[in-house]
């Protein structure tokens, strides 16, 4: 078993999880990603927030690799973001669920499963990790569930439960609680960090503030560019929730992230104002 | 490529259609039904029911297969599974020969159950083996399975990829050689279905029904039937993208 606490793993490589350098995307006309640099560190749960359109999914889909016109560095657990072997060791999900609606929550996963792990000689494994995965997202009364059958909340989870198959290392997750009640998304939270107990890094997106409390490290975006967190050095003032609302002297993230967009806006108007 | 990852594929398609029973029975019962229909319309002319109707049993397989994969791979694409998948270690290839399997295997027992009605319960007359008729048939699917994924990939809806059927597949159906022969055609348009997969497809059929032996000339229409099949799946695997705008 590998260990990603603290310390350097074991086989030698250190390193950040995720390391971008001058990261752009151009989509169309449009530049999404403008430029970024950032880190996401190991075996922590990093939240990407922002508003809607800001180019979190943008950024997500930059990392497992399926967003085409990358430029700049990305490297992905030391490889180059979206190179083959990296496949078989990122979770993905989705903000809308991908999973088949006419196939029953256990067909879905075995499927998958047998897609990151072929041949007979897994057969046991595969079951295993079925099971597993099933278990986490508390689907187990529905597993034999038509998915096109379930609500919404349920078939999300099927969708995470999907990427929960066989421990990937880094989790990318698009909006995994949009529309859930609190509840389940307490629950949930419950689970990632679970997860990122046993190792896992996990990079989830949200645009709802009050998540990003439940974050370890946090990377602020807004129209493309990234307002804060992302790196862990301290003369940046830290990323975690609490080293921010400290620097921004507010209460909570939500009022940090306003003040930062007020300041960046003001920023942007004056120096139109002087270039003029 | 891996064999497991692809089998897993085709059953994973065979198992989604089986949740699906009223598309099964139309995709296997309608073929029946319009040979039954055809062999009494032509009840006057048992020719004319030879020669349609050997062509429909390569036909028929052709536009089945045509529509259910433009319609699942248009799926797999807007439901955000096909971006899973090829964010998982899958190779394009086994997507494709998975599908391939699954709908070859369905037009398989399409075919069967179409063939057998035709030769054994409404007496159509065909002197070449059975045996050929099914592996035109089988081809025939094949290709109808390449050009829908192809044309998957320009629709963006299913609405969209229902209108590439009259698109795709009606110009072929007239000029064939269904209605008349090819060779009557006006000429710009024989040369025209000089180059459309189905006339072979079509020329193929007839040539069992006039002959006892495998000719010369039916190895020719199969295989040129099954060099288009690979060349469009081909194609077809082009479109299929890791990374996506």
């Amino acid at each position: 078993m590998m260990n990603y606490g603290s310390g350097p793993a074991p086989d030698g490589a250190p390193g950040p999880a995720i390391k971008a350098e001058d990261l752009a995307v151009v989509r169309g006309p449009r530049t999404v990603l403008k430029g970024l640099h950032f880190e996401v560190p190991r075996g922590q749960i990093t939240g990407l927030l922002g508003p809607s359109g800001c180019g979190k999914s943008t950024l997500m889909r930059a990392v497992v690799g399926t967003q085409a016109k990358v430029t700049g560095t990305l490297e992905v657990l030391g490889e180059p973001a979206g190179s083959a072997p990296l496949r078989s060791r990122i979770g993905y999900v989705t903000q809308a669920p991908s999973v088949y609606l006419d196939l029953t929550v256990r067909q879905n996963l075995d499927y998958f499963a047998t897609i990151l792990m072929p041949g007979r000689g897994y057969a046991d494994l595969r079951h295993d990790y079925v099971r597993r995965a099933i278990a986490d997202v508390d689907l187990e009364t529905h597993r034999d569930a038509l998915a096109g059958n379930l609500s919404g909340g349920q078939l999300s989870r099927v969708s995470l439960a999907v990427a929960l198959l066989g421990t990937p290392e880094l989790l990318v997750l698009d909006e995994p609680t949009v529309g859930l009640d609190p509840v389940l998304r307490r629950d949930l939270w419950q689970l990632f960090h679970d997860i990122a107990g046993r190792g896992t890094t996990i990079l989830v997106s949200s645009h709802v503030m009050d998540e990003a409390e439940r974050c370890h490290r946090l990377l602020l975006m807004r129209e493309g560019e990234i307002l804060a967190g992302g790196t862990s050095r301290p003369e940046a003032g830290g990323d975690t929730p609490e080293a921010l609302r400290r620097r921004m002297d507010t209460e909570t993230v939500e009022a940090a992230f306003l003040r930062l967009v007020d300041e960046a806006t003001a920023h942007e108007t004056s120096s139109k104002e002087s270039s003029r | 490529m891996n064999t497991s990852r692809t089998l897993a594929t085709a059953a994973r398609v065979l198992r989604q259609l089986r949740h699906d029973p009223r598309s099964i029975a139309l995709m296997i019962l309608v073929p029946c039904v319009m040979l039954l229909l055809l062999r009494y319309v032509f009840d006057g002319s048992p020719r004319v029911f030879d020669n349609i109707g050997a062509s429909l049993l390569g036909i028929f397989p052709l536009i089945t297969m045509f529509l259910v994969t433009s319609i699942s791979t248009l799926r797999e694409r807007t439901s955000g599974t096909l971006e899973r998948l090829l964010a998982m270690p899958l190779g394009k290839a086994d997507l494709i020969l998975g599908y391939a399997l699954a709908f070859g295997t369905l037009a398989i027992v399409q075919s069967l159950l179409a063939t057998g009605l035709a030769l054994w319960a409404l007496g159509l007359d065909v002197v070449g083996s059975p045996w050929l008729l099914l592996l035109v048939a089988l081809l025939d699917a094949l290709l109808g399975t390449a050009l829908g994924l192809f044309v998957s990939a320009f629709a963006a809806s299913e609405f969209q990829a229902v209108q590439f059927m009259p698109a795709v597949i009606f110009p072929q159906l007239l000029l064939c050689g269904l209605f008349t022969a090819r060779e009557n055609m006006q000429p710009v348009l024989e040369k025209l279905s000089n180059v459309l997969p189905m006339s072979y497809a079509v020329d193929g059929m007839s040539e069992v029904l006039q002959h006892t032996d495998v000719t010369a000339d039916f190895i020719r229409d199969i295989l040129i039937v099954a060099l288009c099949a690979l060349a469009v799946l081909g194609l077809g695997a082009a479109t299929l993208r890791r990374r996506t705008a």
